[in-house]
């Protein structure tokens, strides 16, 4: 029986992965979004190290936030019209395992990549070296939150009109407290290079309570827009 | 309490603010077909998807096997298969993939029906097996969530206007299917305008149940 729910979970991963690499623009568009808006800051502020770097985690921490959120509507949106969402609703297994399995594979193909493409940005943002692995390990902590949180106001709003600037609205506000460590995180390890270690285990405690009730929340809200 | 295995008693549904039908009931036994008649906006899919569970009733109680169908729930839609307005096919998906991925999706262990290439001869989807189903036609897309009710071994099929955009040999097809679900003990749920005869097959009129004219 356990075997079955596995299965079925590792059915639904490998289905969002095969979906979402056939229709590779929807993955890009959020990584060029985060690859874009980190370049515009260099060009806006000026090439100037200093200032630079001191505002480098922040506006990646903001810009992969923000890649993130845009990325939201395609969890659930296509699923929900062509009928895919509602079978799920039928699965013999529980719903928040469907949903846990698609939020996997959504992060795998959206804050994955983000995560590791950042070192990247992380130099053209004049960010020192030691900071990078932080950096790193901040968001691969932290987007899965983003990703969790996100999944329920994603839900919520199927079928409302104007549901993508509506959860972004509502997600954002949600998103501050990951913000807030991620990118002092990076900050930390940039300047003095200690007390990174306690915000990322915060991270981490977010992105275990996030595991524990957003499938819950969001197969909750499934149902409720799906009534 | 009867001793159908599916049995509707009391229920009421509201679309908004307005009753759709009140006090209804209903009763299926293994090898019965019922099809539910009634002109357009009466409520006959928000009837079907009370009745799988899709969404809940204002009143009343759906049994199962004599158990409330609330008690149950995973256990019930493990024994519904649902085919409603919406395919359920991911256009990305080639034919082949999308009842492969349904089949690990859906299927309890032990309870999965016929293979996927089986499934698509029977609907007569073989050749289109690896096309992307976003290529393929209205109806063949239908057909395709039709195979759906092949792969999965499930005793209750709930159909919401199967016939939609069928040719005439595949409406002779899927009669033909239901026919052999409901002669090897299911049960059938249609919604349909369209006059097929198939024994054991019992009308239902759900205008009796609404109390507001349109």
């Amino acid at each position: 029986m356990t075997g079955g729910v596995l299965g079925a979970m590792r059915a639904v991963f490998v289905r969002e992965l095969l979906v979402f690499w056939r229709r590779s623009t929807e993955v890009m568009t959020a990584l060029v979004f985060f690859l874009i808006v980190t370049t515009l800051f260099p060009l806006a502020i000026g090439p100037e190290r200093r200032e630079l770097m001191l505002v480098a985690p922040g506006v990646l921490w903001v810009a992969a936030l923000l890649a993130t959120t845009l990325s939201l509507n395609h969890l659930f949106a296509s699923d929900y019209q062509d009928g895919s969402l509602e079978q799920m609703l039928m699965s013999p297994y529980p719903l928040s395992a469907m949903v846990l399995a698609k939020i996997a594979a959504h992060w795998v193909l959206t804050g994955l990549p983000l995560a590791l493409l950042s070192p990247l940005l992380a130099v053209q943002m004049a960010l020192p070296t030691k900071a990078i692995g932080t950096l790193v390990g901040s968001l691969l902590l932290g987007t899965p939150t983003l990703t969790l949180i996100g999944a329920v106001p994603a839900a919520l709003t199927l079928g409302v009109r104007g549901g993508g600037v509506l959860v972004s609205l509502l997600v954002l506000p949600l998103y501050t407290p990951v913000l807030i460590f991620g990118a002092e995180a990076v900050a930390a390890s940039a300047g003095q290079g200690f007390a990174s270690v306690a915000h990322l285990s915060l991270l981490g405690a977010f992105l275990a309570l996030a595991l524990s009730f957003a499938p819950w929340a969001s197969s909750a809200a499934l149902r409720v827009s799906l009534d | 309490m009867s001793g159908a295995l599916f049995t509707a008693h009391g229920l009421s549904c509201a679309r908004g603010d307005r009753t759709l039908f009140a006090g209804l009931s209903l009763e299926l036994d293994a090898g019965e077909v019922l099809q539910v008649r009634g002109p357009n906006g009466l409520g006959k899919t928000t009837l079907l998807r009370a009745l799988c569970g899709l969404s809940r009733p204002m009143r009343g109680e759906i049994r199962w096997r004599g158990e409330k169908v609330s008690d149950l729930a995973e256990d019930f839609t493990a024994e519904v298969a649902y085919v409603g307005h919406l395919n359920g096919i991911q256009g990305d998906l080639t034919a082949a993939e999308n009842l492969r991925l349904a089949r690990s999706i859906f299927a309890r262990r032990g309870h999965a029906g016929a293979g996927v290439d089986e499934a698509l001869d029977r609907v007569g989807l073989r050749a289109q097996r690896d096309r992307p189903s976003r290529h393929l036609s209205q109806g063949q897309k239908r057909r395709l969530a039709l195979a759906r009710l092949l792969i999965l071994r499930r005793p209750l099929w709930v159909l919401d206007e199967p016939f939609t955009g069928l040719d005439v040999a595949s409406v002779a097809n899927l009669s033909s299917l239901i026919g052999e679900h409901v002669a090897g003990g299911g049960l059938a749920l249609v919604v349909s305008h369209q006059a097929f005869d198939l024994p054991g097959i019992r009308g239902f009129e759900l205008a009796r149940y609404c109390r507001t004219r349109r």
